[in-house]
């Protein structure tokens, strides 16, 4: 039972980072049709930047919460950043192109990304600083959930709180809901859309490099890879719970990181990404609409 | 009298409990120029979807009956490109030509249902592919010839006039032989002097022994070729008839013009 | 020359992009030693670099607008481009050929093993990316597991010939048919999808595949690998590393001929024709009578048989084989080389391949930037030149004038 506990925990911290990386692809998908491939390595270039900027301050010895913060900041900042110049690079001159050569586009952004990362920081698996120390409350649970767990999963929730409110509430938020469901005609009724779009970027952007940071100070270790499998397994996730839905990318990242977890803890972690491909290959061949998602027609 | 070519029973669409079409019933009879009209949104461009397979009706039958006296065909389920085999070709509302292929190769792939060389005989060119290559293209080129496109055989479908991308999907479609022709506003778009050549283009077409049957805004080409006519409002048929019968009903009337038209 | 508009926007973007950087490129911490380097030079290549790439664009955007406005005046008719004119007329293509022929017969004698052993792995992406230019450039299906393929080639062959001794040349069929196999198979479920997500769907398989034979040790001995693969032999004879190398060269030689023979007459065919429709348009494709589902998976098929037979051919030049080789990055380079020739276009792939693949191996210092280019070259090619550097052309047909034929 404990060892249940154990994995249910663990897959709740895996699903929530899923989450946060699936929404940037789910909210990007639904506003412009595009999978953004490079999507993966934003998270990554998230963790590399808060790694650095964590072990820079460390060394000139800051306290732990400036640490947290700054590095946490500079993560979100970046990353948004190069969200932003992706998209207006990579995706903006291609949204009247066929959708393969956008796709292509997205594939080649990828690939250079990482590429990046490994030329200008390192190709080794680098120690990435604690950040998030064990707290004193949490020590009777230690052996089956630790600190960063908890941390994750609050910092998860409240981010997804917040996104939820902007969209539902925010001027921007309607705007994006706009242009998802009706681009031109959002166009005519005077919203911007090239600037909806690209806050589509830098929120999922920003959203994906804070999970990057959480992880990577939860697992301790980073290196210019991470990105791909990430990748490809929160946008299983925005699959599995329909692409386009919000709330999809939520349920479809937590069930995919129970099922995980729970599949490596008691089945074997030989195959742990295995699971993970084996699922999004099924859904898409089953129910391409996902869980949450709708299916549509194909306008003649 | 014979039996119709295309006869339609009862045929339904709903779109997530939307009903786009409701029980509509539908004739075309050898030799005929048949016209489906109704205000947009209507249910017409669907109801060529579902007679033709890219939509599966909700309900309904559709049956194609092969004028040589063959046995009558059941429509419902088949794939696009079944219809397509079984002698029911269309065009499209919005011209769908293969952009990045030369005129020529456009109508050549219309042949393609009535060929059946594969990979063997591409790779090794036998006598039969040969052959069939040849006919192809002699077929396809004096379709080309027929709706006036003879001298752009190798220009890319992209490159030509609105108008003649028009009578390109009709090139198109004949070329698969088929019996029965559906056009999606053929004259959309088109000026007077290209909407009379349409006019003239159709004509020869079912002269030719073709039955058609069209969706059309254009009342002065629907009211000079049309046998019959059907009107469609709310997806639903609101009369049927001669030009003249139709164009005096008040239904249609009242469909075109708004409810408050005595008022 | 450059306004001072436009001067001043590229100086907005270069520093831009030195912000963008800035904690990557000019930060270099070790966590261990507990230092940090500041490379502020890296700030200054940035910097510098962007801003003259923006002056770049913005010659190009204005080259082409000009253009536009001098067609748009129906002015000049542009020339068409050499190499096309060389494609399109047989009296100069064919000489053309047979010299390329020849010179690749002698360049084996001519120059080191070790050349000809690049050219081996050269003429292998040729074939590799003619067989994915199948795929991708005719049928328009986006294919991101082709790499799964060339391992079922590779993993057939290096498992006959370690279990059962079973000899190349019969490997070479096997390996081509089991990774015909494995397409109709793959494609039978996933050919139905949207084209983002066959993408998604194929890059998961190519990445099962790999992790099944990282993980399936009984089966493929692991991480490891499998060595001791035989060259091929000639008549059964075992042949000297040199003579080997050389035989494989003329079998590749060969074997990239063939290919082009095959696809060459596929491309105008009848299902040739079928593919390139299915890329344009599915819907009026099947409008116009042609069986999707059949069309894409004899697309699938032929391309999945072409990687089989490179992997057999990569296993048997090798001798050596691991999972490492199977990466998905793989499968990116061979997309990479369609995308640069020219999707569809046969002459384009083969440079795309002789491009991508020689240049790294003779340019040594910049291999380390070879992946990075590669990402590179995809953005730039769909933005720029999405139709590729030798842009597929559609064969002509010509009439004579019938006196019927004057009526328009």
């Amino acid at each position: 039972m404990e060892y249940f506990i154990e994995l249910f925990f663990s897959g709740l911290t895996r699903g929530s980072i899923y989450a946060l990386i699936a929404l940037g692809y789910t909210m990007v998908y639904g506003i412009i049709g595009l999978i953004n491939f490079a999507h993966g390595e934003i998270y990554m270039i998230g963790a590399f930047t808060s790694f650095v900027v964590a072990t820079v301050l460390s060394i000139y010895g800051f306290p732990l919460l400036s640490i947290i913060v700054l590095a946490g900041l500079a993560a979100a900042v970046w990353s948004a950043s190069y969200g932003y110049t992706i998209e207006k690079i990579a995706y903006r001159p291609l949204r009247q192109a066929p959708r393969l050569s956008a796709l292509i586009s997205a594939i080649g952004m990828s690939i250079f990304l990482q590429n990046y990362v490994l030329l200008a920081q390192s190709s080794d698996f680098q120690p990435f600083p604690e950040l998030i120390p064990d707290f004193d409350f949490m020590e009777p649970y230690a052996h089956f959930v630790g600190s960063s767990d908890v941390v994750i999963l609050f910092t998860t929730a409240l981010a997804m709180a917040g996104l939820t409110l902007l969209i539902k509430f925010s001027r921007m938020g309607k705007a994006m809901r706009a242009t998802a469901q009706d681009r031109t005609m959002a166009m005519l009724v005077g919203i911007d859309v090239n600037r909806v779009i690209s806050l589509t970027f830098v929120i999922g952007s920003a959203l994906a490099a804070i999970g990057g940071m959480l992880i990577a100070s939860h697992i301790g270790q980073i290196n210019f890879f991470i990105g791909f499998i990430a990748g490809i397994k929160a946008f299983t996730a925005a699959v599995l719970g329909g692409i386009g839905s919000i709330p999809g990318a939520v349920l479809g990242g937590f069930v995919l990181g129970l099922t995980e977890s729970f599949a490596t803890g008691y089945v074997s972690s030989d195959y742990e990404d295995v699971f993970a491909f084996s699922l999004l290959v099924l859904i898409l061949i089953f129910k391409p609409a996902g869980l949450l998602g709708r299916e549509e027609a194909e306008k003649v | 009298m014979s039996r119709p070519v295309l006869q339609v029973d009862k045929l339904s669409m709903e779109f997530g409990g939307i009903r786009a079409m409701c029980e509509l019933d539908l004739e075309v009879h050898k030799g005929q120029i048949v016209a489906l009209i109704g205000p947009n949104g209507a249910g017409k461009t669907t109801f060529f979807n579902c007679v033709t397979g890219i939509y599966r009706p909700t309900g309904g039958n559709v049956f194609l009956n092969p004028p040589n006296g063959a046995k009558p065909i059941r429509l419902n389920g088949l794939k696009p490109n079944q219809v397509t085999e079984k002698g029911m070709a269309r065009t499209f509302q919005n011209i769908r030509l293969f952009q990045k292929m030369t005129v020529l190769e456009n109508v050549m792939i219309g042949r393609h249902c009535r060929t059946s060389s594969y990979i063997f005989g591409a790779v090794f060119r036998t006598r039969s592919t040969l052959r069939e290559e040849r006919e192809t293209v002699e077929k396809s080129h004096l379709i080309l010839q027929k709706v006036g496109l003879a001298n752009a055989v190798n220009e890319l479908a992209e490159n030509l006039p609105y108008g003649a991308q028009r009578r390109l999907e009709i090139a198109r479609a004949l070329a698969t032989e088929p019996f029965l022709l559906l056009l999606d506003e053929p004259a959309a778009g088109m000026n007077p002097q290209e909407t009379q050549e349409l006019d003239e283009l159709i004509n020869r077409i079912r002269d030719e022994g073709h039955s058609i049957l069209l969706i059309e805004h254009d009342m002065k080409l629907v009211m000079s070729l049309s046998d019959k006519i059907y009107v469609v409002d709310y997806g639903r048929k609101i009369a049927e008839g001669s030009p003249r019968e139709v164009s005096s009903d008040p239904a249609v009337i009242k469909a075109y013009l708004g409810e408050d038209i005595d008022a | 020359m450059f306004s001072f508009e436009q001067l001043k926007k590229s100086l907005l973007v270069s520093l831009w992009f030195a912000f963008l950087t800035f904690p990557l490129l000019v930060i270099k911490v070790d966590p261990i030693e507990r230092t940090v380097l500041w490379r502020w030079e890296n700030m200054a290549f940035v910097a510098i670099g962007s801003f003259l790439i923006s002056l770049l664009v913005h010659v190009f955007y204005k080259q082409q607008e000009r253009r536009r406005v001098r067609r748009a005046a129906g002015g000049i008719v542009e020339s068409e481009p050499l190499i096309q004119v060389i494609l399109k007329e047989p009296k100069y293509l064919y000489p053309m050929s047979i010299a390329v022929l020849l010179c690749s017969l002698v360049f084996p004698h001519l120059f080191s093993t070790y050349q000809t052993n690049i050219l081996i792995t050269a003429l292998m992406y040729v074939m590799l990316g003619l067989g994915l230019n199948i795929v991708v450039g005719l049928a328009g299906l986006l294919d991101l597991g082709y790499v799964a393929f060339y391992a079922v080639g590779a993993y057939s062959y290096a498992l006959l010939n370690y279990h059962f001794d079973v000899s190349f040349w019969i490997a070479l069929p096997i390996g081509a048919l089991l990774a015909a196999m494995f397409g109709v198979l793959l494609g039978f479920p996933v050919l139905r999808l949207r084209g983002d997500y066959l993408a998604i769907v194929t890059l998961g398989f190519g990445e099962i595949i790999r992790l099944i034979l990282e993980n399936w040790n009984e089966f493929s001995q692991g991480p490891s690998g499998i060595s001791n693969i035989s060259r091929p032999g000639f008549f059964g004879m075992e042949l000297s590393l040199d003579s080997a190398i050389l035989y494989l060269y003329y079998i590749m030689i060969a074997m990239v001929v063939f290919t082009i023979f095959v696809v060459n007459r596929l491309q105008d065919s009848r299902i040739g024709r079928a593919w390139v429709a299915l890329r344009e348009d599915e819907i009026a494709c099947q409008a116009m009578g042609i069986d999707k589902r059949k069309t894409k998976l004899t697309a699938f098929a032929l391309g999945a048989t072409w990687a089989g037979m490179v992997g057999v051919i990569f296993a048997a030049k090798t001798t050596f084989i691991n999972p490492a080789s199977f990466t998905f990055l793989e499968s990116a380079i061979i997309l990479c080389i369609v995308v640069l020739g020219g999707m569809g276009s046969i002459f384009g792939v083969i440079v795309g391949a002789l491009v991508l693949i020689l240049l790294p191996e003779y340019l040594r210092a910049l291999s380390d930037y070879r992946m990075l280019a590669f990402g590179a070259v995809l953005v730039t090619m769909m933005i720029f030149r999405p139709q590729g550097v030798v842009a597929n052309i559609r064969r002509s047909y010509q009439f004579k004038p019938k006196p019927e034929s004057e009526g328009r």
